[in-house]
């Protein structure tokens, strides 16, 4: 058991460590851009710009749509979170290339299928996409980027995120035990 | 100085580069961490696993030591950095919701890419749902944007609202923050797993 532990401590990265590095990457974003880290603004723009091409009406029909244009001047897809985005795809590849974690697999409990991990990941991603456009931003740009300038909403959506996760957990507990 | 984009030192194309590179920071730290496992992230509601704790809330306290450093020293123009706004009930229902989608997807949007970026499926198959649940938001927005543009409290900060400085508020934090890892710690040896 302790040769198993020892291996997985050398695996990953010290979790404070990784969290003041972390810290440091959230404080270049505000300190570049006046802005903090998101995921879930990156999949608006695409999902903007692909009804927007489908549905030219939508940006007077859509309110959704006119919102977005009206807070995101030109180009959808060239904004700040798209960038960060695509970044964030070549660093997990390349920490996982030097890792040696880089492979194709489908993560789930040993109690669960992969297609029943894949249903509810799919089902996942849908109310994260919804609840994140609610919320005005997920964990990232929402929760962490908002208590790292003391949005009083960041503290609540944390809160409610972490929060219902966790009531919700005896329910879901054979998909990760 | 900073923030530069805004006092326009960088150009906006600048900028644009200085968000992919951020975004490697961002995605290579994430995966180093751990962060592109969906039963490690999943673990910190069982206790065996609190990494999600632990470098969540750490990085959110660099992230605010620094700003209010960086302001101490005149580096940056706190007035100028964007505050996430508040509307109670979308923040409150919005994130009631993701909740429910963290615990059944094991991700959250920028976890799903960083999974994504080392070939978990589950990950890319979390991705494909973002978008739908993005679209649906979208294509229903008449039927929410009465709740979503409810109790707009503008953008205050948690500090005002309880009254006290942005330093005590910050240092309670940090004490908030030790006990939890203190609990974390108890709850790792408490639900130990060896492989997951």
């Amino acid at each position: 058991m302790t040769k198993t532990k020892e291996v997985k401590q050398k695996k990953y990265l010290n979790p404070y460590v990784g969290g003041v590095l972390l810290g440091i990457v959230l404080l270049a974003a505000n300190f570049v851009s006046g802005r903090g880290l998101g995921a879930s603004g990156a999949i608006k723009s695409t999902v903007v710009t692909a009804v927007t091409a489908i549905v030219p009406s939508s940006t007077e029909s859509s309110g959704f749509v006119k919102e977005f244009s009206e807070s995101h001047k030109g180009n959808p897809m060239k904004t700040w979170l798209v960038f960060e985005m695509m970044g964030v795809l070549v660093g997990g590849f390349l920490s996982g290339a030097f890792a040696g974690r880089l492979k194709f697999k489908v993560e789930h409990s040993p109690q669960i299928t992969s297609r029943k991990r894949l249903l509810l990941a799919l089902g996942g991603g849908v109310l994260f996409g919804f609840g994140s456009q609610l919320g005005r931003g997920c964990t990232s740009g929402s929760a962490l980027s908002g208590m790292a300038v003391l949005s009083l909403g960041g503290f609540i959506t944390m809160m409610a995120i972490f929060g219902t996760a966790f009531a919700l957990a005896y329910l879901f507990r054979k998909n990760w035990i | 100085m900073g923030p530069l984009a805004i006092n326009e030192i960088i150009s906006e194309n600048t900028n644009l580069f200085l968000a992919f590179i951020i975004g490697i920071g961002f995605g290579f730290v994430l995966e180093q961490s751990g962060f592109s496992s969906s039963r490690k992230l999943a673990g910190v509601f069982y206790g065996y696993d609190t990494v999600v704790l632990k470098v969540f809330f750490t990085a959110a306290i660099t992230g605010m030591l620094g700003l209010l450093f960086f302001s101490l020293f005149g580096w940056i123009d706190l007035n100028l950095v964007y505050v996430n706004p508040t509307y109670l009930t979308s923040a409150i229902v919005g994130g009631i919701i993701m909740g429910a989608g963290f615990i059944m997807g094991g991700y959250c949007p920028g976890t799903s890419f960083c999974g994504a970026s080392i070939g978990k499926i589950d990950a890319i198959v979390f991705i494909g749902g973002l978008f739908i649940g993005v679209f649906i938001f979208g294509i229903g927005y008449d039927l929410w944007d009465g709740m979503y543009l409810a109790s707009n409290l503008g953008s205050p900060k948690i500090s005002t609202t309880l009254g006290m400085s942005d330093g005590i508020f910050a240092f309670l934090l940090i004490l908030a923050a030790l006990a939890m890892f203190w609990v974390a710690e108890w709850a790792e040896k408490k639900f130990p797993r060896e492989e997951y």
